[in-house]
């Protein structure tokens, strides 16, 4: 495998060191993320993700450990931290409390700008951006605070990206958004994601949603990473999940009980599409028979 | 005891003047009864919430009548009884606690109300002891989690004691374990205290636990009845941006394959059921 | 930044007796000893008050360390107050010390002492009432005290219960002011570095979204509180009442006790 475009190595992170409050949030955890990947942070409030993804792009500095990204600690110097801002884009839960700018291009250029990139470039990444998102031009040069509640959520998303970022990370992109809404955005950072191959890391609750969408699954509790595999694997772990509060896709628990009264089908399906290849399967084994 | 408590009468509603005055509820007509677990399903946009705010006056028809408990709610001299016969819930927990210790927020509702001091510290015992947030009544709300605030602000609309209870959006901002909680509340003020539960929701696992479900789209009711009948119609849900229950989607799916399942399986056993019936036929 | 270390209307909870004391009484106690400092002119009077302090101090628990900690902020304006003084006291006799244009009388030493000790017993008991009342009690107690400046049309009760709302959103905002922060500093914002224009010009993406949300907070609140049966403060009852006992008759007792011990020792006329 090529090597990890962020990792982190036995990252600790203490808050409020030395005081009656003190909480460990982060305890030796190494966590890597590679270049195109599609990656799904799950872990209940309070478990310590949120603390993670704010060390990746310099947010928060480490207690202890090392955070690399493309091979560089970003703490070495004060040109690589923010380095490590533009590298590492980080979109907040509800970003659309971020909007502050008359208009929608002068807010989706604020990033570009803080980079220091020129009129002509912070110019096509502003409306690269907007594309990515679906937003229309003529959206552009009106203010944010006109727009749905989904369109601001696309302009704030919009912000982020047009930074060009290697690693894109969203929290709870979806939050709030009815179906339709969710199915959107997840395709706008989709097409982010193919056009420029970065690595996408998306922290959502909804098992359902994170199953259908990622390649990997990290799972955070008590501020430490006990699960990390292909969403198949961390499924199988069903017992572990719901003792952290989490839980297994609705379709696993269907096929774990369709198993359990002595069916012999695939218990390990975790998507619709996956549940209907597999009933279909044993339905025909048992036709052949 | 006038049944139904909540009753619409072709309701219109539209925002004065603004975005060319489009009517954001075309003609709503609807009675719920007294004692029913009611949820409300819709995108966002298609009036569900417009539709709730109607429900106490915070919001009155442009057309059309709402009556609560049979008072008219344009009615002005009723704004106070009106408000105490339904109280609301809203999405954001932060922004509907007034106080900071839990037990004075409770208290906030039956003080408006004039109610006596010792009356109103057993309305916010009991209260507090329904959502069970009891034990944190001397607690500062901005230091409790998501689905506490919201069972506080649960408690103290209950401190009103009001017989209707409308939820806007309750767990929209909340994590499956907020969601959770505030959802089994919800349940037990329907069946131990007896109240009218209004759920407003785009959630279709929350909306498959009410008794009876509407559906919103445009401003109109496009279905109405018990969740098991209404997740059957898989295609107007669809084509108006709403998704079933996944267990309803996968049987659905299958009868796309030659099937002909029943698609009323909301739960998960009766869906291995309804699928194991068809592996160990003969 | 250390947003979150800010502690607004520092309360110590704690169940000593003046803790218990009815929050009225303690605003007026407060009252007295205020007027008694300002009455003291001599140092009898002073000692009877720092003493009557230092006691208070000692049954609250609250501890020095934190009446010291809370004396830092105005540290400054105690100095420049005793350099003020000391310097701008004409005195009668030979000066202590002369050189350049400065001359220190003995008047001055003794103006700028009392100066300083006046305005730190000012600030320790204005602190010991907020360190023993917690924030909704006080402003309970200030509707109540207020009350009859209703008949001025003074909305007494609009302002206790703008006063306990700010007090309950307070932390809220602090919260939401750190995470827009972290947002806008995710995409490159820069609240740490420039001269004091450039900095000034850095908080308005701040600002702008905490100032927006501000306003949709108040005007959800506003609708949750009608919902609620809100209709300002007429026909209103509260579920605590305040109710002066026994202790609280002793404990005025004592404060007007107090006031008329410094004006007695005024007399006396030692310093």
């Amino acid at each position: 495998m090529t090597s990890p475009i962020i990792q982190t190595e036995k990252l600790c992170h203490t808050y409020s060191a030395g005081t009656p409050f003190e909480h460990r949030a982060l305890i030796d955890v190494d966590f890597r993320a590679y270049p195109g990947e599609l990656l799904g942070i799950i872990g209940h409030t309070g478990s310590g993700k949120s603390t993670l993804i704010q060390h990746l792009n310099g947010l928060l500095k480490p207690t202890s450990g090392r955070v690399l990204v493309e091979d560089r600690d970003i703490w070495e110097s004060k040109a690589a931290t923010r380095q490590a801002r533009f590298r590492v884009g980080l979109v907040f839960q509800y970003p659309e409390y971020q909007l502050f700018e008359e208009t929608v291009y002068k807010d989706i250029s604020f990033g570009p700008r803080n980079m220091g990139l020129d009129e002509k470039e912070i110019d096509r990444r502003v409306r690269q951006a907007a594309a990515f998102v679906g937003l229309p031009d003529k959206v552009l040069d009106q203010s944010p605070f006109e727009l749905s509640g989904g369109q601001k959520r696309r302009v704030a998303i919009a912000g982020v990206i047009a930074m060009e970022p290697a690693v894109l990370i969203l929290d709870e992109p979806t939050a709030g958004l009815d179906p339709i809404g969710v199915a959107q955005i997840m395709d706008n950072i989709r097409d982010y994601h193919a056009a420029k191959n970065a690595a996408i890391i998306v922290i959502s609750h909804s098992m359902e949603e994170m199953a259908r969408r990622v390649d990997r699954l990290v799972v955070v509790n008590d501020g430490r990473i006990p699960l990390d595999g292909s969403p198949r694997e961390v499924f199988a772990h069903r017992a572990e999940l719901e003792a952290m509060g989490l839980g297994v896709p609705r379709m696993t628990r269907v096929f774990q009980r369709l198993k359990a009264l002595g069916a012999d089908v695939d218990s390990s399906v975790y998507t619709v599409e996956q549940a209907k290849e597999a009933f279909l399967s044993a339905f025909r084994r048992k036709g052949a028979m | 005891m006038e049944n139904p408590i909540l009753k619409t009468e072709s309701l219109t509603f539209s925002y004065p003047a603004e975005e060319g005055s489009k009517l954001v509820l075309e003609g709503v007509d609807l009675e719920i009864q007294a004692g029913s677990f009611v949820a409300i399903l819709g995108h966002n946009g298609s009036g569900k919430s417009t539709l709730a705010k109607h429900m106490n006056a915070i919001l009155l028809p442009s057309g059309g009548k709402v009556y609560v408990a049979g008072m008219d709610t344009t009615d002005e001299e009723k704004l106070l009884a009106i408000r105490r016969t339904v109280g609301m819930v809203f999405q954001n927990p932060d922004n509907q606690i007034v106080a900071n210790v839990v037990e004075e927020d409770c208290a906030f509702g039956p003080e408006n109300l004039g109610v006596p001091s010792d009356e109103i510290r057993k309305l916010v015992d009991d209260s507090l002891r329904v959502v069970g947030m009891y034990d944190y009544r001397r607690h500062a709300p901005h230091l409790l989690s998501g689905g506490q605030k919201q069972r506080i602000a649960i408690a103290g609309v209950l401190a009103m004691k009001p017989r209707c209870v409308v939820l806007d959006e309750p767990t929209a901002m909340l994590d499956p374990i907020g969601r959770r909680e505030v959802l089994e509340t919800v349940k037990a003020l329907n069946e131990s205290q007896g109240v009218t539960v209004v759920l407003i929701t785009h959630h279709m696992d929350e909306a498959a636990q009410a008794g009876r479900l509407i559906v919103m789209s445009e401003g109109k009711v496009i279905s109405d009845g018990p969740p098991r009948q209404v997740f059957q119609q898989v295609e107007l849900l669809r084509s108006v941006g709403l998704a079933v229950p996944e267990t309803v989607e996968l049987l659905y799916e299958l009868n796309q394959e030659g099937f002909s399942l029943p698609l009323d399986a909301l739960s998960d056993e009766a869906c291995a059921q309804t699928l194991y019936q068809l592996l160990s036929k003969d | 930044m250390a947003l979150k270390d800010i502690t607004l209307g520092q309360y110590f909870p704690g169940d000593t007796l003046l803790h218990r004391l009815d929050p009225r009484t303690k605003i007026l106690l407060a009252v007295f000893y205020i007027v008694a400092l300002f009455m003291a002119r001599n140092a009898l009077g002073y000692a009877l008050l720092a003493l009557s302090l230092i006691v208070a101090i000692l049954i609250s628990r609250v501890g020095f360390q934190a009446v010291f900690r809370g004396m830092k902020p105005v540290f400054f304006i105690v100095v420049f107050t005793a350099v003020l003084n000391l310097v701008y006291t004409p005195g009668a006799g030979e000066p202590l010390v002369a050189f350049w244009i400065v001359r220190i009388y003995w008047e001055g030493v003794r103006t700028a002492f009392f100066m300083v000790l006046r305005i730190m017993l000012l600030i320790t008991c204005t602190f010991l009432l907020t360190y023993t009342t917690s924030p909704i009690l006080l402003t309970d107690a200030l509707e109540t005290l207020l009350g009859p400046l209703k008949r001025l049309r003074i909305p007494v009760h609009e302002l206790a219960m703008m006063m306990s709302i700010a007090l309950r959103f307070i932390p809220t905002l602090i919260e939401e002011t750190d995470k827009i922060m972290s947002a806008q500093k995710a995409r490159g914002a820069d609240f740490e570095s420039g001269n004091l224009l450039q900095r000034a010009k850095a908080l308005i993406p701040l600002l702008v979204p905490l100032f927006i949300s501000a306003f949709r907070r108040a005007d959800e609140l506003a609708v949750a509180m009608e919902c609620r049966c809100y209709h300002g403060g007429e026909g209103r009852t509260r579920m605590r009442q305040l109710r002066y006992v026994g202790r609280d008759y002793a404990a005025l007792v004592l404060g007007l006790g107090l006031c008329i011990a410094v004006w007695a020792l005024n007399r006396l006329g030692v310093f």
